[in-house]
This record gives structure tokens, C-alpha cells and sequence, in this order.
């Protein structure tokens, strides 16, 4: 039965019924919600919540529960993630799966408290050190950010790294019916042979690291990583293309302002103008290969990308244009977002009507 | 069929928790919705608004620019959104606490004493489900039934309050 919930809250629940058992957190807007409905549900489902002293210290207690076992999670937004960034890269190099959830607000610094995309360049080129990747999703409703929540320990599991759900306070406070699946039993869960939980003795000890002084050592590692990312390229890149097959102008978007963008691609049609949008739902691994393919369209003139930044998805989406059609670019800051309208009335500008 | 409505007025009036039931209401009745409250620092006293789109199909953007229908709940936001609302839309003011008079003529305005009903109704607390009455009335989108079953259902741990807000769901349907 559908019902009808707060991104937030929703986010939580679905991460819950995909098996995780543990939340640390520090609370900020716009994701209090998150940390919140933890504090009251893990102890009904046997779990572990804890408000940490400060992000440093939830991101380093996910790292000590994923590296013990557990389906850990920790949540936050733009300067709380910053703050994690740190743990985030030993997470990574430790190769230790997680959920991490960024309810983006407008930066930089303390910023605001309203929605923004702009840590998108932090969440999929690597804010933290070193050689790394996250599987990050840029989910546009509830209902797909609860999807994603719910599969997130498998993904993470199976690859051996995070995942990351880059939302937006929209997504966040938005309240949508959603369809929330159930409880995923922990007996179903495939079994860890490196989880540091005492059963590995003596020469079988297991070691939870990301320190490797030896550079070939340390190759090795990196080549393992990228080689696991090359796989979640084959088998993860999620993307929606609407409209796209006749179009002649193509937005390109993700989360919620992908949405304000199919409201605008309706309006630009009703208008005889063909607009059209591709919405990547992962944002790494992005859909370079689909956006060539549009982009190689006869009908395509030209690209716009949408963002609620200065422009950061726009150097993706030119990268997967390669240069075969033009690519501008339409933003807001500051917590300021574009309306249907707004965008209309670009596409109107540079269509010269 | 799309209906996009802004809610607003001070917090503590109930904007939100309007809003709120109005979602609860598309559910119960197998429409699409989209509920988004504005999320500044607000408090009692201060400025609120939320946005509820209402469709048959999946909602595109959550973001109203114009709505089909302005419910004001106190001065400062009829003079911020008036103007947005579009040509052929509704504004319901609550005349309670605004005695202003809405000053396009290209818009159906509908005013309605919502504290008074509130009062006749046992709660002055009342007095945004009496703008939810007088707005599925107006709109036709809802009936009474289906939406005073909503109301039972979300006071269901607060028994209490239900027959005040019955009600005032009631006076202002019926007042319009």
C-alpha cells in the first residue's frame, strides 16, 4: 500500500528494511529527519543509533561497523559531508561498503539551508585523497530514492565501496506516496570472508587497512578498485531518457530539478518546440556511452544542462558529448530553484522566439 | 486533471498540516501528489508556505510557479503570492485576519472568516480544516466523506480533537 512520506524519513525506512542496522550521525539541515526517524526505529529493529560528537566521528564509527560487519549508514549535508570527507577516502581505500546519504544545501562554507547540487564535483570526481570512487545516485522522487536505499548494502557489498545518495533539500522535505518494500531478512545476506569479527586467527587473520607503504602493494590495490568500478560501470549506469528520440534540444538534468525539467520539456513542446531530456540517475558511473548516442542523433541541435550549481554536471555531460554538439548551460545558486518557466524561457531565448 | 495550490500564512496556522491533508486526501482518492513546505528558519509567528501539486498522472516538477489556487491564511502572503496566481484561478482569503480585499479582477476570490467558523466549531485551532472544507467544496476535487475520513484516520491517537475538526471540515464546506 502506498503512503504518504518525507524523502527523508522514507530514505531511512528503506535503508532499514535493506538491512541496515547501524546510524551515526550529527544533525544539520536539511536532512534532521534522517537521523531523527533513526533514533526511533533502530532500537525497534535491534539496531544501533548514535548521535555522534561531531561528522568526523559518525564517519570513522561507519568505518569501524562496516570493517566489524555491519550494514552501517551515516547521513548529513554539504558541510557535515565535507567534514567526512577524510573517512570517506579510508572507507574507500579500506574497501568497506556503506550507505551515505548527502541532502545537499548551498555551499560554499556554511552556505544555506536551501536545496543545491553543488557538491556534485566532491561526491563523484572524490572529495576525499587518493584514487577513488563511490557508486552515487541522483534520485529524482521519493519512491526512486527509496529503491535505491533499499538495494544500496547489496550494491555496496558486491563492489566493496560505498554508496553515496546525493538528494537535495527538495527531496529531502518533499512528501510523495510511496510503495515501501519489506524487511529484507539479514539470514538472506551474502557472507563477508572479511569482516574483522574475531573468527579470523593466526595466519588466517583478517586485517581491516588502507595503509600500504610498499608502492607496489599499494598499485595493486588501486588496480583493484578501478577494476571493481569498471564493473559497476557495466552493470550499474542507470539513466531515463525522456523524450529524447525526436528531440532537437536535449536538458540534461538529475534529482529534482530533472523533474522541474519534464514539466518544462511539456511547456517548450506545447510551444512546437521538440525538447527532450536525459535525466543520469547514477552519477558515477555516469552514462557517458547513452549521451554519445544522443548526441550522434540527427535530429539533436544542441544540449542544456540544468543544474542548481555554477555549472558541474555540465563538464560530464560534456565529456559524453565529446564535442559533436554544442553544450550550454543554465543554473541557480544559493538555494534559489529554477521554476518550469525559467527554463522555457532560456530554451525560448536561444531558439531566438 | 492538475491542480496546483499554495498554501501560506504565519506558522502555527496550520499551513502545512493543511497541505498536508490535502495530500492525504489525493492518496486516499488514487491521484498523484507532491506536498514540498518551504524549510527556511521558521517558526510561530514567522512566514509559511507549502506547494501541493494534485494530478491523475505522475507529477513532473514539485515547484509551482503559478498556481490554480491561492489559499492565504494571513496578509503578508496574499501580498506575496496574488500575483502569481493564474488568470482564471482562486484566492481564498482569510478574511479573519485580512481585511484587504484582493485587487485583480481577472480571479475568482472566495473570503472566508475561518477563526469564526473555527470558534462555532469548538476550537479556534480549527480554523485551517475550515479552509480545507471550503476548499474541496470550491475545488470539487474531494468528497466531504472521503476527507472527514481522512481526518478521522490522522487524529486516530488523538480522539479528542476529532469531532472540533469534523466540524469545522463541515462549516466550511457548507460555507461556501
Amino acid at each position: 500500500m502506498k503512503q504518504l512520506m518525507k524523502g527523508n524519513e522514507a530514505i531511512a525506512e528503506a535503508a532499514i528494511r535493506g538491512g541496515c542496522r547501524a546510524f551515526f550521525g550529527y544533525p544539520i539541515t536539511p536532512q534532521n529527519e534522517i537521523p531523527e526517524y533513526c533514533s526511533k526505529r533502530m532500537p525497534e529493529v535491534g539496531g544501533v543509533f548514535i548521535q555522534a560528537e561531531s561528522e568526523v566521528s559518525a564517519i570513522n564509527m561507519v568505518y569501524g561497523a562496516a570493517g566489524a560487519g555491519a550494514r552501517a549508514m551515516t547521513s548529513s549535508s554539504s558541510p557535515g559531508i565535507s567534514l567526512k570527507q577524510e573517512g570517506i577516502s579510508y572507507i574507500c581505500g579500506s574497501e568497506l561498503p556503506c550507505l551515505i546519504v548527502n541532502i545537499v544545501r548551498a555551499g560554499p562554507g556554511l552556505g544555506g539551508i536551501q536545496p543545491a547540487q553543488s557538491d556534485y564535483f566532491q561526491a563523484v570526481k572524490g572529495g576525499g585523497h587518493g584514487d577513488y570512487h563511490m557508486l552515487v545516485y541522483g534520485p529524482e522522487s521519493v519512491q526512486e530514492a527509496v529503491d535505491i536505499a533499499y538495494d544500496a548494502f547489496d550494491k555496496a557489498e558486491k563492489y566493496r565501496a560505498p554508496v553515496m545518495i546525493l538528494g537535495d533539500g527538495m527531496l529531502g522535505q518533499i512528501m510523495e506516496a510511496v510503495e515501501i518494500p519489506p524487511m529484507k531478512d539479514p539470514a538472506t545476506f551474502p557472507k563477508k570472508d572479511w569482516v574483522t569479527d574475531g573468527t579470523g586467527i593466526g595466519s588466517n587473520r583478517r586485517i581491516i587497512n588502507s595503509l600500504y607503504i610498499e608502492p607496489d602493494a599499494l598499485e595493486t590495490v588501486n588496480h583493484r578498485l578501478f577494476a571493481r568500478y569498471k564493473e559497476m560501470a557495466e552493470n550499474e549506469t542507470a539513466f531515463e531518457c525522456y523524450k529524447t528520440d525526436d528531440a532537437e534540444i536535449v536538458l540534461v538534468a538529475y534529482g529534482t530539478v530533472a523533474r522541474i525539467c519534464k514539466s518544462a520539456v511539456n511547456m517548450l513542446r506545447a510551444n512546437g518546440i521538440k525538447a527532450g531530456l536525459f535525466r543520469p540517475i547514477t552519477l558515477y558511473p555516469y552514462p557517458y556511452e547513452v549521451l554519445a548516442k544522443i548526441a550522434a542523433q540527427d535530429s539533436v541541435k544542441s544540449f542544456l544542462a540544468v543544474e542548481l550549481s555554477m555549472g558541474q554536471m555540465v563538464e560530464d555531460v560534456r565529456l559524453g558529448v565529446n564535442g559533436k554538439k554544442p553544450v550550454e548551460f543554465f543554473g541557480r545558486t544559493g538555494g534559489a530553484v529554477m521554476s518550469p518557466e525559467d527554463i522555457v524561457k532560456v530554451v525560448m531565448q536561444k531558439e531566438g522566439r | 486533471m492538475e491542480e496546483k495550490i499554495i498554501i501560506a500564512g504565519f506558522g502555527g496556522q496550520g499551513v502545512l498540516s493543511l497541505g498536508q491533508f490535502l495530500a492525504y486526501a489525493a492518496i486516499a482518492d488514487g491521484k498523484e501528489v507532491t506536498w514540498l513546505p518551504s524549510y527556511g528558519p521558521e517558526m510561530r509567528g514567522g512566514t509559511s508556505n507549502c506547494s501541493v501539486v494534485i494530478s491523475d498522472e505522475k507529477v513532473a516538477s514539485p515547484i509551482i510557479s503559478n498556481p490554480d489556487c491561492l489559499i492565504a491564511l494571513n496578509k503578508p502572503s496574499l501580498y506575496k503570492f496574488e500575483s502569481r496566481v493564474k488568470p482564471g484561478g482562486t484566492i481564498i482569503v482569510n478574511s479573519s485576519l485580512i481585511s484587504d480585499k484582493v485587487s485583480r479582477d481577472d480571479v475568482k476570490v472566495i473570503y472566508l472568516n475561518s477563526l469564526e467558523l473555527a470558534q462555532e466549531a469548538g476550537h479556534p485551532k480549527t480554523a485551517n480544516i475550515v479552509v480545507l472544507g471550503a476548499y474541496i467544496k470550491h475545488s470539487g476535487l474531494f468528497s466531504l466523506d472521503l476527507v472527514a475520513e481522512t481526518i478521522k484516520e490522522k487524529f486516530a491517537e488523538k480522539p479528542k480533537v476529532i469531532p472540533a475538526n469534523l466540524k469545522a471540515l463541515e462549516l466550511g464546506y457548507n460555507a461556501i
